[in-house]
């Protein structure tokens, strides 16, 4: 991504323009000083799947059989949910204060610092939801051999579900009331890594292989590195603009 | 030709073009309808095991395949919005939304009839239903989107970026009988080899199929006239239609 820019002139320059991946740098490092400064703002995600994950025995019944066969799906859904509600503001501040303008203004490709975005969030969410999760997972009597295939698959999954959660709030951040707007256009988008992300926790559950689905959930996570950015890209652009 | 394609940009034209096709195929579509209807409802045999129920694929099977052949307009006419930054193309995207949002509805319900008397429930969590009820979400996903921008321009761009991420889901619909084993049958008609329905029912079906795809053509271009109106409501043309109405 080399780039002739206006600065880069050959008397000496005044203003050195840094390079794509120098600029993401930078960009992923604000994004995680932002978080730590605020730790609050990642212990939220945290303490919404805990409390969502302890409904369902209430809701459910403590019988350890039956929580056992929707835990799966249980941790999933809460997973994908507290996902959900933090990526609303993934864009959100920034838009506010106007830094969104000036990223876009910035010389060096929107797509790449938007994935700078969306890897801040998934490290502040994802990673630390699938890092919590085992502990939850023996609380709802899953075996002990199904708690990697969860691991991985919560991984992999949750930086799907953040790559989508970004399109959905690059698209509603310019709207006042983006919140459960989000919600509608995001959900459709994140049932099929339910499904497969579910559909490995139970293979490992019975003890037959969730390579399979493990490698879909990997397919989909390249497909949407490569992708998902241009669309957030436009989004923002187009929320910009309006 | 290129002439033809960039009257396509005027809205007055768009307006006046959609007015004359309808002319004619309204009446068409009608025509087509009533006749597929009676001959597959009262003119077809009686399928050996499932009696007369069966006779509701002549409602179900156009609507599923028209409601995904929507998503493809909508989706194609956002990428053209996307890449030539065409505001006719919006029109068109936000015009498809509904129509295809109301035929995934009625190929769901009518599913959901049959399948109460056949497979002894309304409803069942199958890949192809499941995949089906998404598509709704996504067609309604756009319309909540494209309602809550007040700047329409900025409306029909990011309804375009939606449809177009969306469009992964259709895919899965299609193979989705042939990907997982599923208790919806597989497609009976197939462009290439033996279709396994036999010509007798076939005929009506290809007939009420070409005649939802009229009438999704037919709805479609009444939704883009309605749209153009009211984008264009303080244009000039749009207030001469107006007291030329009001004067009859």
């Amino acid at each position: 991504m080399q780039r002739q820019h206006p600065q880069s002139c050959s008397r000496g320059c005044l203003l050195s323009v840094p390079h794509t991946g120098q600029f993401c740098a930078r960009v992923l490092r604000r994004q995680l000083l932002l978080a730590v400064r605020r730790p609050i703002e990642i212990g939220n995600p945290l303490l919404f799947f805990a409390i969502v994950i302890v409904l369902f025995p209430l809701g459910l019944g403590p019988s350890p059989e039956r929580l056992v066969s929707f835990a799966p799906g249980v941790l999933w859904i809460t997973a994908l949910l507290s996902n959900l509600l933090t990526s609303d503001a993934v864009f959100r501040s920034d838009f506010d204060d106007g830094s969104l303008e000036q990223l876009i203004l910035a010389p060096q490709p929107l797509f790449f610092s938007a994935l700078a975005y969306i890897l801040a969030h998934w490290l502040t969410t994802g990673l630390l939801l699938a890092a919590v999760s085992p502990v939850f997972a023996l609380m709802l009597n899953l075996p002990v051999s199904a708690l990697g295939a969860l691991f991985v698959s919560l991984l992999l999954g949750t930086a799907v579900l953040s790559l989508l959660g970004g399109i959905g709030a690059a698209l509603t951040v310019g709207l006042k009331r983006g919140g459960i707007l989000i919600s509608l256009l995001i959900l459709p988008l994140y049932m099929p890594v339910l499904i497969f992300g579910t559909a490995a926790v139970q293979a490992a559950m019975t003890g037959a292989p969730s390579g399979p689905y493990l490698a879909i959930l990997g397919a989909m996570l390249s497909l949407a590195i490569a992708l998902a950015p241009l669309a957030i890209a436009t989004g923002l652009k187009v929320s910009i603009d309006a | 030709m290129w002439t033809f394609f960039h009257k396509l940009g005027s809205p007055p034209w768009l307006y006046a073009i959609a007015g004359t096709i309808l002319r004619w195929l309204v009446p068409i579509t009608l025509i087509a309808l009533v006749a597929g209807m009676i001959w597959g409802l009262l003119f077809t045999p009686p399928d050996f095991r499932q009696g007369d129920s069966y006779r509701i694929i002549y409602i179900h099977v156009p609507a599923a395949v028209v409601a995904l052949a929507g998503y493809y307009v909508m989706a194609i006419a956002g990428a053209i919005s996307l890449i030539w930054r065409m505001k006719m193309a919006d029109v068109v995207m936000r015009a498809a939304a509904p129509v295809g949002a109301a035929l995934t509805f009625i190929a769901l319900l009518t599913g959901a009839i049959w399948g109460k008397p056949t497979w002894g429930t309304w409803w069942v969590w199958d890949a192809r239903i499941t995949s089906m009820l998404i598509l709704l979400f996504l067609y309604l996903g756009v319309v909540a989107l494209y309602e809550s921008f007040d700047n329409k321009e900025a409306a029909g761009k990011a309804c375009a970026v939606l449809s177009l991420v969306g469009m992964v889901n259709i895919p899965i619909v299609y193979k989705s009988v042939d990907w997982w084993y599923s208790l919806h049958q597989p497609a009976s008609i197939k462009f290439t080899g033996e279709s396994t329905i036999d010509p007798s029912m076939l005929y009506p079906l290809l007939l009420m199929i070409a005649a939802f795809y009229a009438l999704f053509t037919c709805c479609l271009l009444m939704n883009i006239r309605a749209e153009l109106l009211q984008r264009e409501s303080r244009t000039q043309w749009v207030k001469k239609i107006a007291s030329e109405k009001g004067a009859d």
